[in-house]
């Protein structure tokens, strides 16, 4: 007899429920009675099992290079490395796996950008456009390429809200520009950015678009084809995977015209001192033994998040988002931030106290956030604020959260606000 | 009256609850003068990426004397209690004093650990190294 299953679809909260439980660093007190509230997702986030198990495997069963080697440890590690640039690359949406270059995470696939397409294309009266609210590794490595090559860094402005308006960054557009580098999400604001149409923009005069998916890709669907982009930047850590290690997705062509980034092993095709031709795509652009449990770590990643219901998840984590905002602004916060289309970040200050006294006051009650410019020190002078108060969500992030960080919020108001 | 090391010691370990003692903390601080805004100049900033501590050293005779300020209200009183234990000691004493102890047995040395983070470390540090000029 068949027995006929029912899908049991289950509600989003109990998803979440149950995606909590795969992650061990949750279930912990950071001081005595103090059970851990994770909301710094934004700086890293924590790692589920099956990634941990991913990463303990690499080194318990299949420890040994890749590309390397015929014996049965190297060819399972090769395997499983190049199995973790095929979730990554379909993830993405990518058309090829060559395409999908490891990096150490998202402030070398800027720089990458940087040494090899930027030193080859830009001149003196070229043009680089950021937005004001970029982190840090998405206009220093800018600044440094202009000062290089005599081109100049222009600045898109944002609005009090925290957007980047269509009608600021076209103004900004010419045919001088020839490279145009933004986030797809900024992690001081938890702003989004129309990256498709921007990339039309850009496109229009001519320009080449750079995006730093660090925050983007955590909390976003991404698909590099819609969107048109020609390199997304992202990093690994923010996406449950291992530290040390990201991506940098760069369209074929654009990647077969530049030159090599860092010489060295498995980026040659071969070698002598009249010359040295290079290996093909991706390879080219992975100089040495990259970071292979970090990679395959990744890939354990992208798999157990492509298991889940990312869509019904990302619009929980709006949901926690909006409840976070409405209770802080009871609380007299003031929220720093406040683009129509944000994800992920509360970032604030309250009571007149420093966000470091806030951030210390929470630590105590067991509530982990960050304090400070965030990387983003353009973004601070914007708002004329010594730096934020910032509590940021993950896949695990739930309503009691925010409800602790008020909790503790109110412990600091208590202390701040007198009489 | 003023506040003393031990007062420090024993409040604390009347106070179970760490917000409390960080309030606590936070009166510390209260206590300390405030620095003259012309003092906070670059010259006087010591290194911390998530707030800002200044400090100025003063001699005082044979004896050093050293007044500082920060912009957050903890570190505050981290600066006042770390000035409890260096003012009024001799070149010689500052160079030779661990503050380290006394943050221990207040369960408060992790804000002391070098790297981005309140100034303190840096605060002392620079407190040393005046030190050390003093007696050479």
């Amino acid at each position: 007899m068949n027995v006929v299953t029912t899908p049991t679809t289950k509600s989003v909260t109990e998803q979440v429920a149950a995606i909590r439980a795969e992650f061990p660093a949750l279930h912990q007190e950071v001081h005595p009675g103090k059970p851990l509230v994770y909301l710094d997702s934004a700086a890293t986030a924590l790692k589920p099992q099956a990634v941990i198990d991913a990463i303990t495997e690499v080194y318990t069963k299949n420890c040994a290079n890749i590309h390397r080697a015929v014996h049965a440890m190297s060819q399972r590690a090769t395997a499983d490395y190049e199995a973790a640039r095929e979730s990554v690359r379909a993830f993405i949406g990518a058309p090829s796996i060559e395409e999908v270059i490891f990096t150490r995470g998202t402030s070398e696939g800027i720089n990458l950008v940087r040494f090899t397409y930027g030193q080859q294309n830009l001149q003196l009266g070229d043009e680089v456009l950021v937005t004001e609210l970029e982190h840090h590794s998405n206009i220093v490595p800018w600044q440094l390429l202009c000062e290089r090559t005599g081109a100049k860094l222009v600045v898109v402005p944002i609005n009090d809200a925290g957007e980047v308006t269509e009608e600021a960054f076209a103004s900004k557009l010419s045919v001088r520009t020839k490279i145009v580098a933004f986030a797809h999400v900024s992690n001081a604001l938890g702003t989004v950015l129309p990256v498709k149409r921007f990339t039309q923009l850009a496109h229009d005069v001519g320009a080449v678009v750079v995006v730093d998916g660090a925050q983007g890709i955590v909390h976003t669907h991404v698909d590099v084809v819609d969107l048109d982009v020609d390199f997304y930047a992202f990093s690994a850590h923010k996406l449950y995977a291992p530290t040390g290690v990201g991506v940098l997705y760069g369209k074929r062509a654009l990647l077969e015209a530049m030159p090599p980034y860092e010489g060295g092993g498995d980026m040659i095709d071969e070698v002598s001192f009249e010359g040295t031709t290079f290996n093909d795509l991706p390879h080219k652009f992975e100089a040495g033994t990259p970071n292979i449990a970090g990679v395959i770590g990744l890939g354990a990643a992208i798999e157990w998040l492509r298991a889940k219901d990312l869509a019904a998840l990302h619009a929980h984590s709006l949901e926690v988002l909006r409840y976070g905002e409405a209770a802080l602004t009871e609380l007299g916060a003031t929220l720093v931030g406040t683009a129509k289309d944000k994800v992920s970040v509360l970032a604030f200050n309250a009571f007149g106290a420093h966000p470091t006294d806030l951030g210390t006051i929470l630590d105590a009650e067991g509530v982990a956030i960050r304090t400070g410019h965030h990387c983003a020190q353009p973004v601070m002078a914007h708002y004329e604020v010594a730096g934020t108060a910032r509590a940021s969500l993950g896949i695990y992030s739930t309503r009691e959260d925010i409800d602790a960080l008020i909790r503790g919020l109110l412990i600091a108001k208590k202390m701040f606000v007198r009489g | 009256m003023a506040t003393t090391l031990d007062d420090v010691f024993e409040t604390f370990e009347l106070l179970d609850e760490w917000t409390e003692r960080y309030g606590f903390l936070i009166e510390l601080g209260e206590e300390l003068p405030a620095m003259d805004d012309a003092l906070k100049i670059k010259e006087h900033k010591v290194k911390g990426c998530l707030s800002q501590v200044w400090m100025v050293p003063r001699h005082e005779g044979d004896v050093m004397h050293f007044i500082a300020d920060s912009d957050a209200h903890i570190v505050r009183g981290l600066v006042a209690l770390v000035l409890l234990m260096f003012n009024g000691k001799t070149p010689n004493e500052v160079v030779a004093l661990d503050p380290r102890p006394t943050l221990a047995r207040l369960g408060l040395d992790k804000h002391l650990s070098p790297g981005r983070n309140n100034g303190l470390h840096s605060m002392i540090a620079r407190m040393k190294k005046l030190a050390a000029v003093a007696t050479s």
